[in-house]
């Protein structure tokens, strides 16, 4: 707000300048000038931007991300199975320009001050903020398994963040021959999209029952069970018959090595050899490259938040979002950090207003596609306790066991309208 | 565009730093923001999805149907699951907003 228009405010609002008290005075520049800086145009970071505009639309928010348009990791899966394309899964920003009045800037934050209150771009700009969101999503702990790169992404790809990944693993599935084995190296707790791997495993079932089927799917994977595992497995059975095979990391899931020449995954020891034709490592996770760098991981490997706000414990001023943060027993989805981008946005304009904060309530809703025409799900709704987000008692869960199939229908219909709802939440 | 729409930013302090009481009116806002906004992942405040469409959905008919979902009266795939995890008092703070804001 320039200087004309804020004395017009003022006298609008009918209080003289002379009878301000400090701390109004002080509370409402803040408000009125606050630049709030945005780190990320994923789920969370849109959402954040464009909700802090939604509540205080007299903020300046900044967007940064790298990307001109973004791909959604929910729906990936459905491009792998064949029924939906790359363009039905990518969201651009000019909504978020054009009807929110949020300053998209395309470019990769490289540096973060938490004392001065700057962030650093590739590009060499420098820009100050009042209150940073930041919203960077994962980065991949390749070096966890021996034999396999970052470099090896193109022949092995993790596509566990949706875009070109997508695209190459969808090459490769169309590429294998019918009685070709397809390996999913699935990730140890916690990851980004608890249910994805095997959502993955049931699209790719679907394409290959039709075009080549004769051909196995083998998850290996790091854990003991995993989301909607009872679900999943019926779902297999019912459709799939024995094309799917899951192997615990107690029965030879837990990947030691990879030969990515061969494409042959190795555990206990060298004992279990796993020759694939499709190999989808999906490597285990941590928090995104720049949170990592600017000291918010702490000394682990994600963003430690307050569980009322999602302010950093570590940093003041700057609050963490998505999957990059811990969020009690909030899952890694999209969802969550849709709803968090909103608590964010809360918190981020209280504060700046020199108001209490509010408590963080949230919610959660995950479809996974077993079929085009089979869906499953698990909701969640959270709330705020002794300094955790906890699941509120009696409240979500999974879809019923042994439902009709017009359930199962139904909830594939609600799954397309899930994305299409969300999505325009998030960048419409 | 919806209308009113949430403010809680420089209004807010201005009550409250000149003195007047306002504190418990903002704080409600901000409850009612959280809480409604959570709602608007799935339904669409510009109805995109196909889940039901709450701008301007009628108060009492609101709060009527989070009770049958909540104690499964109404037959549900998810929302049985989502309306348990609300209070009583959430589901008219729903309805309260869902009521007066309008496409």
């Amino acid at each position: 707000m320039t200087d004309l228009t804020r004395r017009s405010f003022l006298k609008a609002a009918g209080i003289g300048g002379m009878t301000l008290a400090a701390g109004w005075t002080a509370a409402a520049r803040s408000s009125e000038k606050a630049h709030v800086v945005v780190v990320g145009g994923g789920s969370g970071g849109a959402t954040a931007a464009k909700y802090v505009k939604r509540f205080a639309p007299e903020m300046q928010v900044t967007l940064i991300e790298p990307k001109a348009t973004y791909h959604t990791c929910y729906g990936s899966n459905w491009v792998l199975g064949g029924h939906a394309t790359m363009d039905d899964i990518e969201q651009t920003y000019g909504a978020l320009k054009e009807r929110h009045g949020v300053n998209v800037v395309q470019d990769t934050v490289t540096e973060v001050d938490p004392e001065r209150r700057t962030v650093t771009t590739a590009g060499g700009a420098t820009m100050n903020y009042d209150r940073l969101i930041m919203s960077p999503g994962i980065d991949f702990r390749y070096g966890a398994v021996p034999g396999i790169t970052e470099a090896d992404a193109e022949r092995v790809p993790h596509a566990w963040k949706a875009g070109e990944q997508t695209v190459l693993l969808r090459r490769q599935l169309e590429a294998m021959p019918d009685g070709g084995v397809f390996v999913i190296v699935a990730p140890g707790n916690p990851f980004r999209c608890p249910p994805g791997p095997y959502e993955r495993a049931s699209m790719a079932a679907h394409y290959f029952k039709q075009a080549k089927p004769r051909s196995k799917i083998l998850i290996l994977d790091n854990k003991e069970n995993f989301s909607k595992q009872g679900l999943f497995m019926a779902g297999w059975d019912e459709h799939y018959g024995d094309m799917i095979e899951w192997l615990p990391s107690s029965e030879g899931g837990q990947v030691e090595e990879i030969d990515v020449a061969t494409l042959t995954a190795y555990s206990d020891g060298g004992f279990g050899e796993f020759k694939a034709d499709v190999l989808n490592y999906i490597p285990p996770q941590q928090a995104g490259v720049i949170a990592q760098r600017s000291g918010l991981t702490g000394d682990g490997l994600w963003c430690p938040v307050d569980g009322k706000t999602f302010e950093s414990t570590i940093h003041a001023g700057i609050y963490v979002i998505g999957d990059s943060c811990v969020a009690g027993a909030m899952p890694k989805s999209g969802h969550s950090a849709n709803n968090q981008g909103k608590v964010a946005a809360v918190a981020v304009i209280r504060d700046l207003a020199g108001l209490e904060p509010e408590t963080a309530s949230t919610a959660n809703t995950c479809y996974s596609l077993i079929t085009p025409d089979h869906a499953i799900s698990v909701a969640g709704v959270y709330a705020y306790q002794d300094g955790d987000i906890v699941s509120v008692e009696g409240a979500g869960g999974v879809s019923p066991a042994h439902a009709p199939a017009p359930i199962r229908r139904m909830e594939a219909i609600y799954t397309k309208g899930w994305y299409t709802g969300i999505v325009g939440d998030i960048w419409g | 565009m919806m209308k009113p729409v949430f403010r809680i930013a420089a209004g807010g302090a201005m009550v409250l730093a000149c003195g007047l009481v306002g504190s418990q009116a903002m704080a409600d806002a901000g409850r009612e923001a959280m809480i409604t906004s959570s709602c608007f992942s799935c339904h669409s405040i510009d109805a995109t999805g196909n889940m039901p469409n709450l701008v301007g959905y009628p108060r009492d008919l609101m709060i009527s149907q989070m009770q049958m979902f909540s104690n499964g009266s109404r037959p549900s795939t998810i929302m049985d699951r989502i309306a348990r995890g609300y209070s009583e008092a959430d589901y008219v703070v729903m309805a309260d907003y869902f009521a007066t804001i309008e496409q």
